[in-house]
């Protein structure tokens, strides 16, 4: 077929089409994501939380959370006046639907939100016995589904019970920090919905992030820092008697 | 020098046959990937990150619906993200035309963050739903985009806008 000036301009745009479709059939990938670049860790405001239950909701939709299990959470503490060492703490249903009107009597009452702290010295990634959970070279712990024997070490050892098997695949599961949102530019799913900005993924390497006025600025705080876990989910305003 | 060299010269034969043999055995089981940056599999990362999002992102939700925007930004309801109420839209983000957001029961969903409880920051607005409505879906009154009411009227529920 001799390509004529008439038929090219009939092909361009029909090819141009047909590439759009191409394109869009590819999986999206995250050609300009360098792992090295990126640190990732989170900021958790607790005088902000109003424990609506949106980033449980948004949790189970992003990454299909089975019914029952908890990828983030919400509990509510209790604290009867100087007794900051025994809090009474409730998570119904990890908080997804909220919480029912608490009306104890003295004390203060709050809401912490919480989630796999993607600790540099991970407990749970030390102990797997195949090298099928890690730290990524960005700072983010993620499971190899593949590799997982479902040995349940993982789960005994994550001294904040952020880990559950998967009933379905029975392989060791956990928050990924919406690893496939953020490489490609996104918030995690439970910051995207956080209504009062209670929640704020945070990239530590990048001088630009608010972060770093922040943790200047504020009383800020790690979950059980005696297990020198080094865990990269920050509190602002953290109470005493959070566990 | 050794009576029976022989015998030594079988195992070492034994013994290095089996040691190619580990060495062929591991190359062809354990991922090309495996060590890349630890001890784990490389290409777990690039698997991980595969997954397709549910969420859009309200930047995406904004590029179509600014009139949305607009008129969130004459009131509190601007800092929200449009997902935080109307679900995981990516798939409607893809294609407007077939996926649809379903249609909102405010009654519920407004009271997830607006009900009144002790353990929510004093600066959170809250009220009793109960006293505040009697039951009634708060879009009677609010316009949950804008939900802040211009006229208020003469009687004031005593539990409203506890601020």
């Amino acid at each position: 077929m001799d390509i004529t000036r008439r038929r090219l301009l009939i092909l361009l745009p029909a090819a141009a089409i047909a590439w759009k479709f191409v394109q869009a059939g590819t999986p999206e990938s995250s050609p300009n994501y360098i792992l090295a670049e990126h640190w990732w860790g989170m900021l958790i405001d607790i005088p902000k939380c109003i424990g609506c239950g949106s980033c449980v909701r948004a949790c189970a939709e992003e990454n299909d959370v089975p019914d029952g299990y908890y990828r983030t959470w919400i509990e509510r503490y209790h604290v009867a006046d100087w007794k900051i060492e025994r809090p009474e703490v409730e998570s119904p249903n990890g908080g997804k639907q909220g919480f029912p009107p608490n009306e104890i009597g003295d004390g203060k009452n709050f809401f912490v939100p919480k989630l796999c702290n993607h600790c540099v010295d991970s407990p749970c990634t030390q102990v797997c016995p195949v090298g099928a959970t890690f730290v990524t070279p960005d700072g983010v712990v993620l499971v190899d589904k593949s590799y997982c024997l479902g040995c349940r070490y993982c789960v005994q050892a994550c001294p904040y019970g952020c880990r559950f098997i998967n009933p379905k695949t029975n392989t060791a599961e956990k928050c990924t920090l919406c690893y496939h949102r953020i490489t490609k530019g996104l918030t995690t799913a439970c910051c995207e919905v956080c209504p009062t900005g209670a929640r704020q993924l945070a990239d530590l390497k990048n001088p630009k992030d608010p972060i770093h006025d922040f943790l200047k600025t504020h009383t800020v705080q790690v979950l059980k820092p005696h297990m020198a876990t080094g865990a990269k989910v920050f509190y602002n305003g953290m109470d005493g008697s959070v566990r | 020098m050794f009576k029976d060299v022989e015998h030594l010269v079988r195992l070492a034969a034994v013994m290095l046959i089996a040691l190619v043999a580990f060495v062929v055995l591991r190359a062809a089981v354990v991922p090309r990937s495996f060590g890349q940056y630890g001890h784990y599999r490389g290409a777990a990362i690039a698997e991980v990150a595969a997954r397709p999002i549910a969420f859009a992102g309200h930047d995406t939700c904004e590029a179509c619906h600014t009139d949305v925007v607009d008129q969130k930004k004459q009131g509190r309801h601007i800092v929200l993200s449009c997902e935080a109420c109307h679900g995981a839209l990516a798939r409607h983000a893809d294609n407007p035309a077939s996926v649809t957001p379903p249609k909102l029961d405010t009654a519920v969903l407004c009271a997830r963050c607006h009900e009144a409880n002790s353990a929510k920051p004093k600066a959170s607005p809250q009220v009793v739903t109960a006293d505040h409505s009697g039951g009634l879906a708060c879009d009677t009154c609010h316009q949950p985009h804008r939900p802040k009411i211009d006229t208020q009227p003469a009687t004031k529920p005593a539990t409203e806008a506890r601020k």
